[in-house]
């Protein structure tokens, strides 16, 4: 945050010739992949950010380290193998599939076909249940008709 | 003075509290009028009382009464009006004393509009409200107390968080309170009616249109949030998946589901015990959001500042009535009766189906939220679950769901025929299709995902056209006769169908924004311009002013497109003066079919700055769909049977039981 | 039975209930490192005081020692400062500090102002060592042993309790 000591820093814009302003980074395909990777590391020293969002230095430095990874022709994976190398796996946002996740990532999918089959399964039990067990039926006259 | 008026008032409403979370159900168990009675003079006292505590601490913010512990540090002598009034609300402390003000007006409203409700019924859903009462009160006063004094008292506060110095912050938490406190109601009416033993489709007539509201309410408030951190946080976003914003999501999918729910019950009298326990979760789920955010067990930029006594407090809170609520289900619910019978396909079962995906969804994102928690506990390690694990499992949960909005308005109620509902809905199925590629391809390219986002979207508003053109136009029925049929549609159905049709419009905008966004990172010097998407971006320079308690930098972007002038943006670094936190502060165009984004980012050498530029397509659809949800919610709420004089309505109406002494 | 199945969300949300009170006495923002038990990363730093002469991990083998992060703008490490600079004078191990992303002028000065507990500061400029020990917050202290394995890592300030439980305790068995 030294750097916003824009108050000293800045003076009046200058005209510099006006021209079409270069990427941020030299290469736009490199800085996608960088973002794309940085949208899925944790920044530790906030509260619950990306280094991709944030503007703490931290996050600065390790969008620097992963730039320069990509740079060396290192692949996606090799650059989340260096972080969590070096941080533990809270440093990744998609948890990875391990024994200990496999709760996590099969649970929302083993809660629905559970869900549903049970629905289906009370649902046939009740449909062979005698008319007793329910409410005597009304006139139907205005069961379908408009007014939900 | 003021502040110990505020701090009196609490405790005296706190006394109040407990009368009626006593004496009216003891009454209802009893028999006696005269305990009974005393519900709603107590409902209005309290409302008084906490009112005037309210109004006390708000008093003590414009008057900047540093003396007072909390407004010292939230609040400054530089903080303009619009925020020390919503610096209220702006910590934890503030935040609790809404909560119970929300409470209260709640409680106001059911006194007030519930002439047609028996007496014993209503003694017992005050009661339930004035115990919760009770909890959030002794919370406050035990442990949270925004009336502390602070000696000696400073000359200046310690200022309003920057990031909470908006707009947002004036509406968004009221409104996000509406709702979570709202959702006590339909919690009273079951506990109520768990109690009293009349579970039936009158009961659920009368819960309806309060958890419809107190629905409305919610989604205006999470929109509102979503919408304040898109153009206050600099980066674009709108939805982190952080744990705070899921502990709003969670309540009101199950929201969502009860109000689907209730609509079954109060038709068909069936699914009575389901509705009941979802009322139940609704409720507990705004109680553990509450605790999420206040105690410090997960990590997340909106959290308060924490402390382990709070949170224990809150804890038990939590499991003395969320403990109670299904004990007493589980006492009570297996002896409600299983109401009207319906066939296997039918439109009960396209809403129970639908129930079951939105309560996994939930508990999906409850999941997810609560993992690295679940891990730490058991030490097995520490690990972090963000956006790339809701979003891959979210997403795929809510599609069926989905597909349903599209079958189930059109289903009938009892018993559906499949052949019948595929035939009605051939023309809708082929336009969604039709209509999802052919945007795909003027969007300039065709993703899968993103048509399958756009193929829900056409799906819910072809199926809409679908069931509004059979009401209006039946076979047989000429045209001519179309607007009076248009006419006779009752409220509740079509505020249903507007907001099914807002949902459609939430689900386009997530769509197109995630397929279609443009960013581009550029250094511009004064006169640079770069191109994205057809617009022009210029950057003009710098400025720098003095705001009302903030120094700023403030850049200057003109913004054309074909020669022609489209807007002029002004991104700002912002420094505010008391915290000496820097903001980055972006610049929105906001238009029908985009936005156009930018934001300063670092200086470099030069005077030059990375400028980050976003082209977002529709991004304003998707709080525009949650707006009309809420609207479609509030319109099928203004339905005139909701508002009949239930002259034949006692309680002998009310089935009892089966098994209860009558 | 039906009684049973109206059981479960009880039953279920009393499970709930004892981790969310087990959560209470856990911090969310700490993250244990992974290099505990792993050979200490390679580095090659300048001397704060003196820009010709490194230190490289290699002439740290064969002696246990403590490696403090530190920077002159940190304020936490104020408070930290003092508790070394007396745990220094026990001579119990070398400590060797790391000066993280700081210009050595201020440095060389804090140092100057607060006292030195430091056999020789390592300048880290750009904290690339820094992050390849997993630094994420400053201040923060490691042990290694004379096999060059890290073998503790504190989050945070020391403090005269943790030095006494469990960092002396532990220095003194690596020293066999």
């Amino acid at each position: 945050m030294r750097r916003l000591l824009f108050i000293a820093l800045f003076a009046w814009a200058w005209v510099a010739g006006a021209k079409e302003a270069p990427s941020a980074a030299q290469d736009p395909v490199l800085e996608a992949r960088v973002l794309h990777i940085a949208a899925e590391l944790r920044c530790l020293v906030c509260q619950n950010q990306t280094i991709a969002d944030s503007h703490a230095d931290l996050a600065v430095d390790l969008r620097r380290q992963v730039r320069e990874m990509l740079q060396q022709g290192r692949s996606d994976q090799e650059v989340f193998d260096y972080m969590t190398a070096r941080y533990g796996d809270f440093v990744l946002y998609r948890p990875p599939v391990r024994s200990t996740t496999l709760l996590l990532w099969f649970g929302p999918g083993a809660m629905a076909v559970i869900g549903l089959v049970l629905l289906v399964l009370v649902l046939r039990r009740r449909s062979r249940m005698p008319a007793e067990n329910f409410d005597k039926e009304e006139s139907d006259a205005g069961s379908n008709a408009p007014g939900a | 003075m003021i502040p110990e008026i505020g701090h009196f008032s609490l405790w005296l409403a706190l006394g109040v509290a407990w009368v009626l979370g006593i004496l009216p159900i003891a009454g209802a168990a009893r028999n006696r009028a005269d305990w009974m009675a005393l519900a709603r003079p107590c409902a209005y006292t309290l409302f008084f009382l906490v009112t005037l505590a309210f109004a006390c601490l708000m008093a003590s913010f414009i008057r900047h009464d540093f003396s007072v512990l909390y407004v010292a540090s939230n609040s400054n002598s530089a903080l303009p009006i619009e925020y020390r009034i919503a610096g209220v609300w702006g910590g934890h402390e503030g935040s609790l004393l809404l909560w119970v003000q929300m409470l209260s007006i709640w409680m106001l409203a059911v006194a007030l509009f519930s002439r047609h409700l028996p007496q014993a019924v209503l003694a017992r859903i005050l009661a339930v409200m004035g115990l919760i009462a009770v909890g959030f009160l002794l919370f406050m006063l035990l442990t949270s107390n925004p009336f502390d004094r602070l000696f000696p008292a400073p000359m200046e506060g310690r200022d309003l968080n920057p990031l909470l110095q908006d707009p947002g912050m004036v509406t968004h938490p009221p409104m996000l309170y509406m709702g979570y406190v709202g959702f006590s109601v339909a919690f009273a009416f079951a506990l109520a009616a768990l109690i009293g033993g009349n579970l039936d489709a009158t009961w659920a007539r009368w819960t309806r249109p309060w958890t419809t509201v107190a629905w409305a309410f919610l989604t205006i408030g999470i929109a509102l949030g979503s919408s304040w951190a898109y153009y206050v946080l600099g980066w674009g976003g709108w939805w982190f998946w952080d744990p705070v914003e899921n502990a709003s999501l969670m309540p009101w999918l199950l929201g969502t589901a009860l109000i689907h729910s209730l609509a079954v019950t109060e038709k068909r009298n069936s699914f009575k015990s389901w509705t009941v326990l979802l009322a139940i979760l609704a409720f507990s789920f705004s109680l553990l959001g509450t605790f999420l955010v206040r105690s410090g067990v997960l990590s997340s930029v909106h959290a308060f500042a924490t402390d382990p006594r709070r949170g224990l407090f809150i804890l038990a809170f939590l499991t003395v009535v969320v403990g109670s609520s299904f004990a007493l289900y589980a006492w009570r619910a297996p002896s409600v009766g299983l109401g009207a019978r319906f066939a296997v396909l039918s439109k009960e079962t396209t809403l129970l189906a639908n129930n079951v995906l939105l309560l996994v969804a939930a508990g999906a994102v409850m999941l997810g939220t609560l993992y690295p928690l679940l891990l730490d506990a058991l030490g097995m390690g520490k690990l972090s679950v963000g956006p790339p694990y809701f979003d891959a499992v979210f997403l795929p949960l809510m599609a069926p769901a989905v597909f349903l909005m599209g079958i189930g308005p059109l289903a009938r109620w009892k018993e559906a025929q499949a052949p019948d509902l595929a035939q009605r809905l051939r023309w809708a199925a082929g336009v969604a299709v039709g209509c999802a590629l052919a945007t795909g391809w003027l969007a300039g390219e065709l993703h899968l995902v993103a048509t399958l986002g756009l193929l829900m979207s056409f799906w819910i508003v072809a199926s809409v056209a679908t069931d509004l053109l059979e009401r209006v136009h039946p076979a047989g029925s000429p045209w001519a006769q179309a607007p009076a049929r248009m006419r006779q549609i009752p409220r509740a159905l079509a505020g249903m169908m507007l907001a099914h049709v807002g949902v459609a419009v939430f689900c386009f905008g997530v769509t197109m924004v995630k397929a279609y966004e443009v960013e581009s990172d550029a250094k511009m010097a004064t006169g640079d311009s770069t191109t994205v998407r057809g617009y022009t971006f210029t950057f003009r320079g710098t400025r720098e002013y003095s705001g009302p308690n903030y120094e700023a930098l403030q850049g200057r972007i003109d913004v054309t497109q074909g020669g022609r002038e489209v807007a002029v943006l002004s991104p700002e670094k912002r420094i505010y003066r008391v915290q000496k936190n820097p903001m980055t502060q972006a610049s929105i165009d906001s238009g029908l079919t985009r936005d156009l984004y930018v934001s300063l980012g670092e200086p470099v050498e030069g005077g030059a700055w990375i400028v980050r530029v976003y082209v977002k397509p529709f991004i304003d659809w998707i709080w525009g769909g949650c707006m009309l949800m809420a609207l479609g919610g509030l319109l099928a709420v203004a339905d005139r049977r909701y508002r009949r004089k239930q002259a034949t309505d006692p309680v002998a109406h009310a089935a009892p039981l089966a098994g209860t002494a009558p | 039975m039906k009684y049973a199945r109206a059981l479960v969300p009880l039953v279920v949300f009393l499970g709930l209930v004892w981790f969310l009170a087990a959560g209470l006495w856990l911090d969310p923002k700490e993250v244990p490192s992974p290099l505990i038990g792993k050979p200490a990363p390679a580095f090659t730093l300048t001397r704060l005081d003196d820009a010709a002469q490194s230190i490289r991990r290699e002439d740290m083998l064969g002696k246990v020692w403590m490696l403090n992060v530190w920077a002159s703008w940190c304020v936490a490490c104020r408070e930290e400062h003092p508790v070394l600079v007396e745990f220094a004078r026990k001579k119990l191990l070398p400590i060797y500090g790391l000066n993280y992303k700081d210009e050595r002028a201020a440095g060389l000065k804090w140092i100057a102002n607060f006292g030195n507990p430091y056999d020789a500061s390592l300048f880290d400029q750009d904290g690339r060592v820094g992050i390849d020990f997993g630094v994420y917050g400053v201040p923060e202290t490691f042990i290694i042993d004379r096999e060059g394995v890290v073998r503790f890592k504190q989050i945070g300030p020391v403090t005269p309790e943790v030095l006494r439980d469990r960092i002396e305790p532990l220095v003194r068995k690596l020293n066999g």
